[in-house]
């Protein structure tokens, strides 16, 4: 259910603007606005076993902190 | 103390020991229930059991009502509880009644709720009562029941239980000013609060998770004009990075909650000089000036979500916070309390009357076990929001109030508490699942929804028509209605008591039920669902019944 294939629009124009929407923000701040960005875009999904694929997803490649 | 007695005069009120013919008895007398504890609780379930016909022996080991305030907001569940047990009304005429909220970041109002949207309910979402009025109306309705024998200053010591099975008898030793005696009893219902002593008799412990942080609990007695309304405010510029609750009780006396924080010294917080510039750097916040105003009270207290793993061991049944505790964001404590004496009463009861096996009394502990872990889960979440304990956590419980100021879906994120509403009772073993199809919230294990009904011509609401004490079959009024009347009474047959309720099929109360001529409804005598059909036949009714009352079929 979760879409994991290529699924932006535009994916370069996304990237980059996510990064620019970054823009002059300490790192406390970043961090906050990531939490709202996950909250509105998490909303907009709607659909619980698609949220929980997604949180799977994000907790799977967490990157292991030993590693070569 | 009578119904008219001020808050004072109750909590001063202090009721007498007096010596019992047990404690000059040859053998230790029997008594079929003993409820220990006399609080809310206790005294719900006592009269419950008494208005069943059953003899009741309460013991408390104090001789007095509760002191301060504590338990506050009583729930329509337990309004519709107390009114089956003849206590409503005096709960309502004193209560403060409330269904309105508001939630406030920092400044700004974020969002108001209302937890009774709908009208067609007799009773409002919520009424606010100081706990020492409602265990005095409690108290004195138990009065009135001769079933009742009450004792103060009897302490239990020690319980013994023989082997289970059907002749099997608990034994206690009761402690008094004039020394000990022991009594045997059939079953015993422990109502004796979060430090259970009869818990630890029997070895067994509350567990769960305590939220690492401080809240100041204080009544101040004020008059302000304010609505009455629940006020939440998340970091307010009268509290800054820390949360407030207020509520309005009777006697222009108010609850404030103040958090403090982990670090925060609770004998420091505590005292009046602490107290007094909060009250009044809140009370500019919200109406411009300070007032003048009387500390009443006042506590600091650390929260934990707990419970028993089995609520029932033996012929030994918890009910209240000697089984559960929450933290009181959504004031989930005394009400499910009150519901499980609810559900405990008419289960004993049967079983008493050799009308149900004892496994019934199995399902009070599933059942409300059950419950409790659904009032455990919107605690401690509404708890986790109000007090992040991760950095991360923190993080996104700001990032949702930052939101909740500019977007709807954020303002139902937001968790000052999800205030008590009662369990249904899904997956119970006393169910009978639907065969047919029904919409709404009328499935198998919930509580009947109050609505405005007519019986006799006269207008009057679905809730106070039911039975008192026994089975009842909703029956929605169609061609069909004699032969389901005469059918119901076949079915019941031997089995217990099973009145009838005949309902028009058109209405608000019929739309709650989603209901059609014919359509007929089964509830337990604690008013939960337990089947319902489009056509029932007596096979039907008679297997729901037994499945009710676990019988085996």
């Amino acid at each position: 259910m979760l879409i994991t294939e290529p699924h932006l629009q535009a994916p370069d124009d996304f990237y980059e603007a996510l990064i620019d929407t970054h823009r002059d923000l300490d790192s406390a701040q970043s961090h906050a606005l990531n939490a709202r960005l996950v909250l509105l875009l998490a909303n907009h999904i709607g659909h619980q076993q698609v949220l929980l694929q997604a949180l799977q997803a994000a907790r799977a490649s967490t990157p292991r902190t030993t590693q070569v | 103390m009578s119904y008219s007695s001020d808050g004072a005069a109750i909590q001063n009120h202090s009721f007498a020991y007096a010596r019992s013919p047990d404690q000059d008895a040859s053998s230790p007398p029997h008594h079929p229930v003993v409820v220990v504890g006399a609080g809310p609780v206790g005294l719900s379930l006592a009269i419950d059991l008494a208005q069943r016909g059953q003899r009741v022996l309460l013991l408390d080991n104090d001789h007095r009502l509760s002191s301060g305030s504590r338990a506050i907001c009583f729930a329509k569940r337990t309004l519709e509880i107390w009114d089956r047990l003849g206590v409503g009304d005096a709960m309502c005429a004193k209560g403060v009644e409330w269904n309105l909220g508001k939630v406030f970041f920092g400044d700004d109002l974020l969002y108001p709720f209302n937890l009774l949207p709908e009208t067609g309910h007799q009773r409002p979402a919520f009424i606010n009562l100081q706990q020492y009025y409602a265990e005095a109306y409690l108290a004195l309705r138990a009065a009135e029941l001769p079933l009742i024998e009450t004792r103060w200053k009897n302490s239990v010591m020690s319980l013994q239980q023989d082997e289970p099975g059907a002749e099997g008898k608990v034994r206690l030793e009761i402690d008094t000013p004039e020394g000990p005696y022991p009594i045997t009893a059939s079953h015993v219902a422990a109502c004796d609060g979060s430090r259970s002593p009869l818990r630890a008799m029997l070895g067994q412990e509350s567990t769960g998770r305590v939220f690492r942080d401080r809240f100041l609990i204080a009544d101040v007695r004020m008059q302000v004009e304010l609505p009455t309304e629940r006020w939440f405010w998340f970091d307010p510029p009268f509290h800054r990075n820390q949360s407030v609750l207020l509520h309005r009780q009777p006697d222009n006396v108010w609850r404030i909650d103040f958090q403090l924080g982990w670090d925060a010294d609770p004998e420091e917080e505590k005292k009046p000089e602490r107290i007094q510039p909060r009250v009044d750097a809140m009370m500019q916040q919200a109406l411009g000036h300070a007032v003048p105003f009387e500390l009443e009270w006042a506590s600091v207290y650390t929260f934990a979500c707990q419970r028993m793993q089995s609520f029932k061991h033996g012929r030994v049944c918890f009910a209240g916070d000697s089984a559960h505790g929450v933290s009181p964001f959504g004031a989930r404590g005394a009400n499910s309390g009150v519901q499980d004496a609810e559900n405990l009463a008419w289960k004993l009861d049967l079983v008493l009357r050799g009308a149900a096996p004892l496994a019934l009394l199995e399902t009070y502990a599933s059942e409300r076990e059950f419950a409790a872990d659904e009032n455990i889960l919107n605690s401690t979440r509404a708890t986790d929001f109000i007090t992040p304990k991760s950095e991360i956590s923190r993080l996104f419980r700001d990032a949702t109030l930052d939101l909740a100021r500019n977007h709807p879906f954020a303002r139902r994120l937001v968790n000052s508490g999800r205030l008590s509403v009662p369990a249904t009772l899904h997956g119970s073993s006393l169910n009978t699942a639907d065969r047919d199809t029904f919409q709404g919230q009328m499935v198998p294990g919930s509580p009947v929804a109050d609505g405005p009904v007519e019986v006799d011509g006269q207008p009057c609401w679905l809730l106070r028509q039911l039975p008192a004490n026994g089975f009842s079959a909703l029956i929605f009024d169609g061609p069909q209605t004699p032969a389901l009347l005469a059918m119901i009474e076949i079915a019941a047959e031997g089995l217990v008591p099973l009145k009838p309720l005949v309902l028009s099929a058109s209405g608000v109360a019929a739309e709650r039920f989603d209901a059609l001529p014919g359509t007929l409804y089964l509830l337990r005598p604690d008013q939960h669902v337990c089947a319902r059909w489009r056509q029932a036949s007596v096979v039907d009714v008679g297997a729901a019944l037994r499945r009710a009352l676990a019988v085996a079929a």
